[in-house]
């Protein structure tokens, strides 16, 4: 196997990994997250404005580690920088 | 595919090339000055006003409302740059949905340049505050040796600020132009308002995150109102 195929080999075996491990801390973390602000709504229902902004700002501080991981996976796939030096080297 | 509308060149100056970023971030900006010129022009007191002159009250008394319930202060010297902030990347978000439209916050320069005004709004706002003893004083709260985990602290969170709205964004961007590819028509339509929908959120979050790191460099560390929906990162 060449290097250019070795390349777009590891970038995609990669680029799915990192999005379905990367997956699964926030998936389960929003889901806490969600629990608690229910139940939370549910004993107090005067605060459920509150405890909606909080909610959804800690589900984006949460989500953000899955979208850094979608970040990556996307740079692999679509903007790799070793795929573009590899593609130079075997043109020149 | 191209990951960010930077890449895509619509004019070529020579040693200046302007890029779709460019072009619709001066276009969202063109639409916004226009449109809030346009309506405040005619300004009316009395109890008949014009239905944009309504709008822009709801929007305006909206941010003064969320700002003070996240700064328990008053809002009129956060409301220009929070409220900015909010506009733009609400704007240019929610024009995705017009046909042609790359969303400027699709590009991690422009998300990145927001974050760094944050970044450096957040001094500015606690040394007009409390005076740059203070504020300087803060790096070494807990103990002095907390001081290299304050500023690394500091800098993470610009850059989760960027990258996260660049994420949202670009992802909602590449999912539809992916999906056209393979299930076209219906399923795009579904992706994209779940984008709009994201957008809209993503502004708000931005906005609030700004608002936050503000008021907790800014309010006095007494901590008689030590707030507890003031997420670190």
């Amino acid at each position: 196997m060449d290097s250019l195929a070795l390349v777009a080999a590891v970038s995609i075996f990669t680029a799915g990994t990192t999005i379905a491990i990367g997956a699964i801390g926030p998936a389960l973390g929003e889901g806490r997250a969600a629990a608690q602000a229910l139940s939370a709504i549910a004993q107090q229902p005067d605060e459920a404005n509150r405890i909606t902004r909080t909610l959804f700002v800690s589900l984006a501080m949460i989500e953000s580690t899955a979208i850094y991981c979608f970040v990556i996976s996307m740079i692999l796939l679509f903007a790799n920088p070793f795929w573009q030096h590899f593609l130079s080297a075997a043109d020149g | 595919m191209d990951i960010t509308p930077d890449a895509i060149v619509l004019v070529d100056l020579g040693p200046l090339a302007i890029n779709a970023t460019i072009a619709f971030t001066w276009l969202v900006m063109l639409f916004l000055t226009l449109a809030s010129w346009l309506v405040t022009r005619r300004l009316s007191d009395d109890a008949k006003l014009s239905r944009f002159q309504n709008l822009l009250e709801v929007v305006v008394f909206g941010m003064r409302d969320q700002i003070r319930d996240v700064a328990r202060a008053d809002p009129g010297r956060y409301l220009p740059f929070i409220g900015t902030l909010f506009l733009f990347i609400v704007t240019s978000n929610i024009l995705a949905m017009v046909p042609g439209f790359r969303p400027p916050t699709g590009s991690l320069s422009t998300t990145t340049a927001l974050a760094i005004c944050v970044f450096v709004a957040v001094p500015l706002y606690a040394i007009l505050e409390s005076g740059p003893r203070a504020y300087l004083a803060k790096y070494l709260q807990p103990t002095v040796f907390m001081l290299p985990f304050n500023i690394i602290g500091e800098i993470s969170r610009t850059i989760a600020l960027a990258v996260r709205l660049y994420g949202n964004v670009m992802s909602g961007t590449v999912i539809v132009a992916i999906l056209i590819g393979v299930a076209p028509f219906f399923f795009p339509v579904l992706m994209q308002l779940l984008g709009l929908l994201t957008g809209v959120i993503q502004a708000y979050i931005f906005a609030v995150l700004a608002m936050v790191y503000i008021a907790s460099a800014t309010r006095s560390h007494t901590g008689d109102d030590a707030s507890p929906d003031e997420p670190q990162t």
